[in-house]
């Protein structure tokens, strides 16, 4: 039997100057599992993902994390939960007046207050891990697309996170390189354990790495399962979607 | 029609208000984290070099002309008088009292204060602010904060260099092109100028660095939130050019009702 989710939105609302871009948000994020969030470009997914995070906040609704109501909790409480938790932009936000080996090694600067060997050490394990040894001094505009990426997932998975949320995490890069990326979070999915949560445009790929799946459309969560039931939904929603991508595609 | 414009009026205003209040807020959080340890001494060097070191020759060349105009305007308004023997009264008093500080504050807001304003909206719209806070770090602090050491320590320094530079501009012009005694001039420099003119000039050096820094991060912290014909880019040209023209009125609003206080 499956375990109770980690993350748990329950009618989740959220508006912006009127529009509601969140409508009764009802979404499971279970430990140890990707779960992707599809849906068209505008339907709020990067926002359900900032809400998870807490830069957002919902004007109605309740986020469970591991039962406890996220608005209910102090604020130690809450940064206890953020530092356990990693978040790769889809511009991968990385300091551009820092080099790579200070972009990743920022969040053990300044929040873990390690010693500097041990910094030292952890950062350069994660740049042999995602190949990116050799460019600590480089600055982030004077890495390649791909390599900005590889550097925003160190930096993401240097404080050893519980949770990895990617928000559209291949925007912009070639299909080989979108398929490194996919290859690259799953591997390391598999390898240090954390939970994901993946904003995707990416279909039908997106669908080989992800064990649980939810589309988004018109500020509702249209479709919850696996690959499997994706293909097999009769949700005349989710069919259409596919459809379109495949044609577009084609 | 009346009611719109009332209507507009009260949304401005209230909009304001907000505005003064968040800001307030930014800067008192700002100005606590400075006191927070661990002390950011790396960032607050490489901020002193940039908002000080780097605009010392601006200063210098600024000072030196700013001097040299005073001693020709002085001279000439003085020898009417038969009084030229007094213009390096003329010429350190106002510099010590107003000109150091005032314009060193306004060439390090058009150098220094308008590049902040720019790298932090910058910052702000490619979510390199949102990732400070994902990774659990206080952007206050580490944006603002020290920025506001680095400008307590730059302005006084960077204020008593301009007030000597200015002093040997008025000594170019006034003794060396139009005659006055080198001695005389000095004399009339030291026997002039008091602790209290000197100490009056760093209380505003130290106050315009605050003004200006607060009025520059804040801007570029608050990009995002000029409204929708400030979006990307043209925001941030927007943040910089009201970082700049706000920070020059608050220099001499600020100076003002120092001075009222201090004369």
């Amino acid at each position: 039997m499956r375990p109770p989710p980690i993350i748990e939105f329950k009618n989740v609302v959220k508006r912006f100057n009127g529009l509601t871009v969140l409508n009764g948000i009802n979404l499971s994020i279970y430990q140890g599992e990707i779960t992707a969030i599809i849906g068209k470009s505008g339907t709020g997914k990067s926002v359900l993902l900032k809400h998870i995070i807490g830069l957002m906040e919902s004007d109605s609704g309740t986020i469970l994390i591991s039962g406890n109501p996220l608005s209910e909790m102090g604020r130690d409480e809450k940064r206890r939960f953020r530092r356990e938790l990693s978040y790769m932009f889809q511009e991968n936000a990385l300091f551009d007046s820092l080099n790579i080996f200070d972009n990743i090694a920022l969040p053990l600067v300044e929040n873990r207050h390690y010693p500097k060997p041990e910094i030292r050490q952890k950062v350069q394990t994660r740049m042999q891990q995602l190949n990116i040894e050799g460019i600590d001094h480089k600055f982030p505009s004077e890495l390649s697309g791909g390599m900005k990426k590889r550097v925003a997932l160190a930096r993401a998975l240097v404080t050893d996170p519980n949770m990895v949320l990617f928000d559209e995490p291949t925007t912009g890069l070639d299909p080989i390189r979108k398929r490194n990326v996919h290859h690259m979070i799953q591997s390391y999915q598999k390898q240090f354990g954390f939970t994901a949560v993946i904003v995707s445009h990416d279909i039908p790929d997106i669908f080989d790495i992800a064990q649980h799946i939810a589309m988004l459309d018109n500020g509702v969560i249209e479709f919850e399962g696996t690959k499997d039931d994706v293909f097999s939904s009769r949700n005349p929603l989710v069919k259409s979607f596919i459809q379109d991508v495949d044609q577009v595609k084609k | 029609m009346l009611v719109n414009l009332i209507s507009r009026i009260g949304y401005r205003g209230i909009r304001n208000i907000i505005s003064v209040g968040r800001m307030t807020l930014f800067f008192l959080s700002g100005v606590k984290n400075c006191f927070v340890y661990p002390f950011q001494l790396p960032k607050i060097l490489d901020h002193t070099w940039f908002i000080g070191a780097k605009s010392i020759v601006v200063i210098i060349l600024t000072a030196l002309f700013t001097g040299m105009v005073l001693g020709l305007q002085g001279y000439y308004s003085l020898v009417k008088v038969g009084s030229e023997a007094a213009l390096g009264s003329v010429v350190a008093l106002s510099l010590v009292r107003e000109l150091g500080p005032v314009f060193t504050a306004i060439m390090i807001t058009a150098r220094a204060g308008s590049a902040m304003a720019a790298e932090i909206g910058v910052m702000r719209i490619s979510e390199q602010v949102d990732a400070l806070v994902t990774m659990d770090i206080h952007p206050v602090r580490f944006i603002f904060s020290p920025r506001i050491v680095a400008a307590v320590i730059s302005f006084p320094l960077l204020t008593a260099l301009f007030d000597v530079i200015g002093i040997f501009g008025g000594y170019f012009t006034g003794s060396i092109m139009l005659g006055v005694e080198g001695g005389i001039y000095m004399d009339h420099v030291i026997s002039s100028v008091e602790i209290f003119d000197i100490n009056g000039g760093f209380i505003k050096a130290i106050v315009f660095s605050l003004v200006v820094t607060a009025t520059c991060c804040y801007r570029g912290f608050y990009t995002h939130l000029q409204g929708h014909e400030a979006i990307g880019a043209r925001g941030v040209s927007m943040s910089t050019t009201n970082a700049v023209v706000q920070s020059c009125v608050l220099i001499l609003i600020s100076d003002f009702i120092i001075t009222y206080f201090l004369v």
